[in-house]
């Protein structure tokens, strides 16, 4: 039962690291209907950039504030280069651009700050609690809980600003309808340009979290293909659902490679939570809190 | 002045529905056949051949599964590459285990395999869409490839994981050269574009594009959905499967599993967004463009930049200038490079006179 | 039509400076062509522009230093494969036929692309160094003549890790009773390990753990809880790139003791510790060479090679890294082998045959070590007809927080066990590909 218990807490903590990467992917789908699949490389350019800046002893939070102008600067000339010449494509071109400057984010990142591997320290220790530990047994990495309340507080500051301002508003009608807020004069180029922002800043937190976890290297990249699943199980415009959605998939997964994977072998987390989310979507074809749609003829 | 079908008229209905109405097109076809199957393996020197023209030809192949599944019958998938290796993976079970087994039936039997599993994996294409079905269909891409590495049965226990081709002999010919392999590619390539341009002429193909156009209108005017959609799966997964066998056979000879990665996946989809989406010309387009871009880069770097930028440097840019000419084409012509040889159709119809 | 093209502007270039063209085809006549199939970008950057840097300014240095090898200057190209196989394959038929006598020697370091050309280098007559990675069985000379996968496998890595667990267990019949975990990459690169470590479980009877860990390997939740579970007294690491900072965190997080780790030479760079911080201080990594610029090869590029401004490497600290000199050790080996050809056939530039029998005949002792400033860089070796290893002998390193410290003596193979295994594989190879192995006896 203790056993259990620690898988369980692991999985659900680790899903919350899913869903940081799974947020900025919803933040632009449901503004814009693009399925950003550079979202893993902007997760890794930031990260890249701000430990490149701070090698160069800038103190931290101005470090902070460099990668997140020059993630709002990237967010900006993808939407004037990339997106507003391809307005009105089918979603599967918008896909495939999207693959196109992962290849453009990529090398411009490891042209720019060189293929070195780099560490990165938030003064948070990646250890056991000790008194649950002692007390239970249990171990519980003080960092991950840190990073469970990076993920509430990110989620909270995006509920107040999508709830509560202007410019939050706007973003709720433009994914409501493009063409319904553009015709009530909402500027729909600026509200993408905020949107890229957003999702930069949100790629930028999860890019210091994961980097301080397993350092700063190419392999940020991959962190998208853990969120993918975690999005179609939440529903790609919810951001309740990501939160949601990776806790499930992080804690059956761990529950699934523990329990289930000796018996064929070991290593199924590459794919278990694709084909468990999969197995989800036959009940729920829109995910756990996606929007139903009806078609029509 | 030259293209044009002034002058041919159409007599029968045989006449009407024939692949190429009109005459110049039926000339031009012929004429890239006797290129591509005698010119070229006389004049080409091997480096063109081996590296460039038969991995042309295989994902080519492989890119023209996809936009039948994709192009023709709107379904999403981002699993390619993995029914490439269960092409190759088991047309070399079939070729070990089965005694004197010719080897074109052991392609076709990979095809088969690969129809199957495709099969399968296409079953929740009845209840999601869209990129909800993309990523679902990640779960075959990564469920073959760990299978493919964790049992070691598919690899014949080889400590590696991976496979060596056998020798393709057909009635006792040796394909050893690689102008004998290109021929054979080619063959095969040619033999299902052919039946592939056909079955998207046919009642099948029409019953796909419109399930691709609107699902529940199809279903409304009776077809079949679970029928068409399947059958766009499995001979989708036929094709990549008998072009991973090709992979395997004609190509590279041993092969790992890692190799028929999510990379090699997004290749070929972007062999046919570039290309041209639902188009069979495009595939072939397409697969020239991405398989020649990144080497024609990599030539032209390393010819002009050398010492100049530092390697580093020179490699990212090439990445960088991969991923900005997509993102260039995608802008300048959405509907891919099919569409512009279309449109140089029509500009030569009326060529010299446009007005 | 490239070439074509090449031809043409070759014929104007001709046409208008024919008086430099006469001298640029005398010094290409006395060049040595070495492709190199490199990668700079994506998820493998870091080990390729460490590795061909270092290798690169090897070869730098004995052009600067000695004018080349006895007044044949070595020539270099670079190919970018990204790791990828197709590429690979391009990049070898690319600089198939480049140089005056076309491309000396290939060596990708990728496994992916070693399986994609090793039929066509025994067909082009182009010798192919695997140095650490590649086909293990291919040791076998006698199958695989064209293949040489020097210095050491991964099969006789595994030996010497359990012989070095058992060292620091105080002997290895204190091995008995224990529990080795073994973490690996899950795909065939990590399976290498898994035969011969159940053998030696036999041998030495300890119990064998094997924990898969998909590929990136960014998230080693799961297997650690069963470490945690499982309690082994050591756990073997034989990870790739993120897997390793990953692994090392991940066993701080479970309070599993880093001093008990040994990981394989692919999880033995600074790249795979420093990410990790201080998680990472007092593991241990296998390795055919050492970190550190302290010996006189390497200061001899600094000397020769940075102060001409001539370096490879953007960023100068990574000279003496695990992975630069790891490129000096391919850089050394090359030119040696090209050496040990010359005085066989002569001062002139090699052909692929020539530098096979080059390879094959490469005798680096503990003398020519000294002579080369390598003494204690990498072990000495000798390549034989039958043998294409050569040494087997790998040595471990401790990582102190800061960099590579010693933490043992260049450990031999278990290779009353592993050549046995090489051979069978090799054979089963041959029968399926109807070769008849070669009679060494015979080889001159």
């Amino acid at each position: 039962m203790q056993f259990f218990l620690e898988v369980l807490i692991g999985g659900l903590l680790s899903g919350v690291m899913y869903s940081f990467v799974a947020l900025g992917f919803v933040l632009i789908y449901k503004a814009s209907g693009v399925f950003n699949f550079a979202q893993g490389a902007m997760v890794f350019a930031a990260a890249l950039t701000f430990v490149g800046i701070l090698e160069h002893g800038v103190p931290f939070w101005l470090a902070f504030v460099l990668a997140f102008g020059v993630m709002v600067l990237l967010g900006a000339l993808t939407e004037r280069i990339v997106l507003r010449p391809l307005v009105n494509q089918p979603p599967i071109t918008l896909f495939m651009a999207t693959i196109g400057l992962t290849y453009v984010i990529e090398g411009l990142a490891q042209g720019v700050w060189g293929a070195s591997v780099r560490g990165l320290e938030l003064g948070i220790q990646d250890e056991p609690i000790e008194w649950l530990m002692d007390a239970a047994n249990i171990g519980v990495s003080k960092f991950d809980l840190f990073g469970s309340g990076v993920a509430a507080l990110l989620v909270a500051l995006l509920a107040l600003f999508f709830q509560h301002t202007r410019i939050g508003r706007a973003l709720r009608a433009v994914a409501d309808d493009h063409q319904a807020a553009l015709s009530i004069g909402i500027p729909l180029q600026n509200i993408w340009r905020i949107v890229w922002a957003v999702a930069g800043f949100v790629a930028l937190v999860a890019g210091l979290i994961w980097g301080a976890r397993n350092g700063v290297s190419f392999s940020l990249t991959f962190t998208a293909l853990k969120a993918l699943p975690v999005l179609i199980l939440g529903g790609f415009t919810s951001i309740p659902g990501a939160i949601v959605g990776g806790l499930i998939i992080g804690s059956t997964e761990k529950l699934a490679e523990v329990y289930l994977g000796e018996y064929v072998g070991g290593g199924i987390d590459s794919w278990f939570p694709y084909v468990m989310a999969l197995a989800f979507l036959l009940i729920r074809p829109e995910g756990l809190f996606g929007e139903k749609h009806i078609d029509r003829v | 002045m030259f293209y044009r079908e002034a002058g041919q008229f159409k007599t029968s209905y045989v006449a009407d529905q024939q692949i190429f109405p009109i005459a110049q097109d039926r000339i031009g076809m012929l004429l890239i056949l006797v290129l591509a199957f005698l010119v070229v393996p006389a004049v080409f020197s091997e480096y063109w051949i081996k590296a460039i023209l038969i991995p042309f030809l295989i994902f080519s192949l492989a890119a023209l599964g996809l936009n039948i599944l994709t192009g023709y019958a709107g379904q999403l998938s981002l699993g390619s590459a993995a029914f490439m290796a269960v092409g190759a993976f088991a047309s070399y079970n079939f070729m070990l285990r089965i005694d004197g087994l010719p080897i074109l039936v052991a392609f076709v039997f990979g095809g088969l395999s690969a129809a199957a599993i495709g099969i399968a994996f296409g079953l929740p294409s009845l209840r999601i869409k869209g990129f909800y079905l993309a990523v679902a269909t990640l779960a075959a891409q990564f469920f073959i490839v760990w299978a493919l590495t964790k049992f070691g049965w598919f690899s014949n226990y080889s400590s590696s994981g991976v496979i060596t081709a056998q020798e393709i002999q057909i009635f006792g010919f040796r394909f050893l050269s690689p102008e004998s392999k290109y021929l054979l590619v080619l063959t095969i390539v040619a033999l299902l574009a052919l039946a592939a341009k056909n079955m998207v002429r046919s009642s099948v193909g029409r019953a796909w594009m419109a399930v691709r156009d609107m699902d529940v209108a199809a279903e409304v005017i009776g077809i079949r959905i679970m029928h068409t959609k399947l059958l766009a799966f499995a001979v989708s997964s036929f094709y990549c499967g008998v072009a991973g066998a090709l992979y395997a056979y004609a190509y590279i000879g041993t092969v790992e599993p890692e190799g028929f990665n999510l990379d090699l996946s997004f290749k070929i989809l972007f062999m046919i967004i570039i290309g041209g989406v639902g188009s069979i010309v495009g595939a072939f387009l397409g697969a020239a463009f991405i398989v020649l871009l990144p080497i024609a880069l990599d030539v032209m770097v390393q010819e002009w930049l050398h010492g100049i930028l530092p390697p580093s440097i020179s490699s990212n840019l090439q990445l960088i200038v991969f991923g900005g000419l997509i993102i260039f084409f995608l802008i300048v012509e959405p509907h891919g490079l099919a569409r512009l040889w279309q449109i140089a159709k029509e500009k030569l119809r009326l060529w010299p006179f446009p007005h | 039509m490239m070439k074509m093209s090449k031809t043409l502007t070759h014929t104007l270039i001709a046409a208008g400076l024919l008086g430099s063209v006469a001298a640029d085809a005398l010094a290409q006549a006395n060049e040595q062509f070495i492709g190199l199939p490199s990668y700079r970008v994506g998820a493998y950057a870091a080990g390729g522009s460490g590795i061909y840097g270092g290798w690169i300014d090897y070869m730098s240095l004995v052009n600067e230093r000695d004018g080349g090898i006895n007044g044949v200057k070595l020539t270099w190209e670079e190919c970018e494969t990204e790791y990828n196989n197709a590429r690979g394959v391009e990049c070898y038929e690319r600089m198939k036929k480049k140089g005056s006598t076309g491309n000396t020697v290939f060596q990708p370091l990728s496994t992916g692309i070693t399986y994609s050309v090793l039929d066509k280098v025994a067909a082009d007559k182009i010798p192919m160094v695997t140095i650490g990675y590649g086909r293990t069985d291919a040791a076998d000379g006698r199958v695989f003549p064209w293949v040489f996968p020097m210095i050491t496998t991964y099969w006789s890595q595994a030996t010497t890790m359990v012989k070095y667990i058992g060292s620091k267990e105080g002997g290895p019949d204190k091995l008995k009773g224990k529990k080795i975990a073994y973490l690996y990459h899950d795909s065939a690169f990590g399976k290498e390990g898994i035969a011969v470590l159940e053998k030696q479980a036999q041998k030495y009877g300890f119990t064998f753990v094997p924990l898969a860990v998909a590929h990136p390997g960014n998230e080693q939740q799961s297997q650690w809880l069963k470490i945690r579970q499982e309690k082994p007294d050591w756990v073997i690491l034989w990870g790739w790139g993120v897997m390793n900072p990953t692994a090392l965190k991940a066993a701080a997080k479970t309070g599993f003791p880093r001093e008990k780790m040994v990981g394989v030479w692919w999880s033995g760079a600074e790249e795979d510790t420093i990410p990790a911080g201080d998680a990472a201080k007092g593991y241990t990594a296998a390795g055919f060479n050492v970190a550190g610029q302290n010996f006189p090869v390497v200061k001899a590029i600094q000397d020769k090679v940075y102060k001409a401004n001539k370096g490879n490497m953007e960023d100068k600290s990574r000279v003496g890294s695990i992975y630069y000199n790891r490129g000096v050790v391919h850089g050394i080996i090359t030119v040696e082998a090209i050496r040990t050809a010359q005085a066989k056939f002569g001062k002139k530039p090699l052909s692929g045959e020539e530098m096979r029998w080059g390879l094959e005949h490469l005798n680096i002792d503990a003398k020519r070590l000294k002579e080369l400033g390598a003494e204690g860089f990498m072990p000495d070796m000798k390549i034989t007809c039958s043998d294409h290893e050569g040494s087997g002998k790998v040595k471990y390193q401790q990582w102190d927080g800061r960099q590579w410290k010693s933490a043992s003596d260049w450990i031999d193979a278990d290779s009353e066990m592993v050549r046995p295994m090489i051979e069978e594989s090799a054979a089963k190879y041959a029968k399926e590909k109807n070769i008849t192995p070669r009679d060494c006896s015979k080889e001159g």
